[in-house]
């Protein structure tokens, strides 16, 4: 390949000799295929062992701010699913959520119920997704297996309320899409019925399996104070001992209403992710049957025509109706001119919405505190010190999704 | 308003140029000087240990043409501040934070990327969602959205 053609590298590594003289420089990914996600991760290594690493995401950054920034209001819903599409609707609430706070919007009964039966019901997505895939490069396809089925019936669940089954684009600002389908409780239990089975087998298989301590225990360990200092929430800053949780510690939706625990580990190791991700799946389960029990009747959406959309047959046999209809769409819902950062426990840790308007339908910006990404600058400390191969449990339990870390 | 939030305006105002609520969340203006200083405060006397974030604001035309915005939480008393600090065009600049929390390592870069944000005393600003040699900052108002900078050339026939 001559000079003017070839490709530049999109990225300078932090160092290029090595601290010892017999170590070696290795470049791991971007796309290695034990990570899941395109990141790239320079390591020096001392034989098998990690002296140093530099975590580089960015590889799929795609402009998410950019061009929430010429879209209306409602009309970026579909690229806030895109962040982390492990659990969408966390995202679509949290967002419209922000909005509706700007905007001075309450939003139904039967809304915030169903906001949070889904956000836990997200959350055990996620989680199964995250958990699977880290046993699965363990080797432990059984358990993959279990916990992936699950998580299929849960998506397809999804796509019966939703019609997609990954990016569902159900949040509205003041509501939702629509309520729920004939049957679609009924089902869910049966899916909690079956998440009850498969659970309890792969505790059985892997809570004191040999293989599984010997590769996580006192793996990828993270102090509490260190996990605080590099701007852990969620998960990873609960399996240090912290019970810090904003679904406990500064309810929203319906969370203050709810009976549930926030399960913490002991040391901050590989395991311990594991353990208080199955924990907390456990927890979100009793929440939804909590929710469901207490699911009041009504109209899934405010009726307010500042953001609301008119229904469909005033519409077509209403003056008024048809303008409100064009003008929500073509020049979006007014936001109030100010700011707001509101932040949702999301499957990861902290998920906040910074948002500006100057007045008007479309937002000047639209910025993410995304737990993916902030997680991944403190990556580099649970990765060095142990083995080359400790990287890909250890990335699992991180569980980076590069939709939201990149945007 | 909590009571910590209320004592961290009785202490803090004076360093800020005025202290307000906004959505539960108490905002400080300050001058670019104090920035340091006043998280300092925040972090050691008033337990606000996680930095959450940082970002900037474009605001073309106006003489400090950038509002960079900090947000902090406190794992103790579950309360969020906001720190505003206004920059000019000329010297978009204001202190890093990496002294006081590792954790603006990377969001610095993040800052810096996208709207060219220079946080002095961090010793690594390099690119981070961007590549090395992107030119410009994408999420300044005067970047064009449409803009292409392919690392890799198109070939013949694409584009």
């Amino acid at each position: 390949m001559s000079a003017e053609t070839r490709i530049a590298n999109p990225v300078r590594p932090a160092f290029d000799t090595t601290l010892r003289e017999d170590s070696v420089i290795v470049s791991i990914g971007p796309s290695h295929p034990a990570t899941h996600g395109t990141i790239q991760i320079f390591t020096e290594l001392d034989g098998e062992k990690v002296v140093r690493a530099d975590v580089h995401c960015g590889y799929l950054h795609r402009g998410f701010e950019k061009e929430c920034e010429d879209h209306t209001w409602h009309n970026l819903i579909p690229y806030v699913d895109r962040l982390n599409y492990c659990s969408a609707l966390i995202n679509d609430f949290a967002y419209c959520d922000a909005v509706e706070q700007m905007m001075g919007v309450a939003i139904t009964p039967r809304c915030k119920y169903l906001r949070t039966l889904l956000s836990e019901y997200s959350r055990l997505a996620d989680h199964l997704t995250c958990i699977a895939a880290s046993l699965m490069e363990l080797g432990a396809m059984t358990a993959f297996l279990y916990l992936v089925m699950l998580r299929d019936w849960i998506y397809e669940h999804l796509a019966d309320l939703t019609g997609a089954r990954v990016t569902y684009t159900y949040g509205r600002i003041g509501g939702l899409a629509r309520d729920l389908p004939d049957g679609w409780l009924t089902r869910l239990d049966e899916i909690l019925g079956k998440y009850e089975e498969f659970v309890d087998r792969v505790h059985g298989l892997m809570d004191r399996n040999r293989i599984f301590i010997d590769r996580t225990r006192d793996v990828g360990v993270i102090s509490p104070t260190e996990a605080v200092n590099w701007g852990y929430t969620g998960p990873i800053l609960r399996s240090t001992g912290v019970a810090r949780d904003l679904r406990k510690d500064t309810p929203y939706l319906a969370y203050a209403e709810l009976d549930f625990e926030v399960p913490v580990g002991i040391k901050g190791d590989n395991y311990d992710r594991y353990y208080v991700r199955m924990r907390e799946m456990d927890e979100s389960v009793h929440m939804i049957r909590q929710l469901v029990a207490m699911l009041p009747d009504g109209p899934v959406s405010v009726d307010d025509r500042r953001c609301t959309l008119p229904d469909k047959k005033l519409v077509y046999t209403e003056i008024e109706s048809l303008i409100n209809h064009f003008k929500l769409i073509m020049e979006g819902p007014q936001v109030p001119a100010g700011e707001i950062y509101v932040a949702h426990e999301s499957a990861n840790g902290e998920l906040g919405f910074y948002l500006v308007s100057t007045g008007g339908g479309t937002p000047w910006k639209v910025h993410v505190r995304a737990p993916s990404f902030v997680h991944m600058g403190g990556a580099h400390r649970m990765l060095e010190g142990y083995q080359l191969a400790d990287i890909i449990p250890t990335f699992g339990s991180i569980n980076m999704i590069g939709g939201e870390c990149d945007r | 308003m909590s009571d910590v939030l209320a004592r961290v305006q009785g202490e803090l105002a004076p360093m800020a140029q005025g202290a307000s609520m906004s959505h539960g969340i108490l905002v400080l203006p300050i001058a670019r000087d104090s920035l340091v200083p006043v998280v300092r405060r925040l972090k050691s006397d008033f337990q606000f240990d996680l930095f959450l974030d940082v970002t900037a604001v474009d605001w073309p035309g106006e003489p400090l043409r950038f509002e960079v915005v900090h947000h902090f939480y406190s794992t103790r008393h579950f309360v969020r501040v906001r720190v505003k600090t206004r920059v000019a065009e000329q010297d978009p600049t204001v202190d890093s934070l990496v002294s006081l929390y590792d954790s603006a390592r990377y969001m610095e870069r993040e800052c810096h990327d996208m709207y060219g944000i220079g946080f002095r005393g961090n010793p690594d600003l390099r690119p981070i969602l961007l590549y090395e040699g992107f030119v410009g900052h994408p999420l300044r108002k005067d970047y064009p959205k449409q803009k292409e900078q392919p690392l890799v050339p198109y070939r013949e026939g694409e584009k």
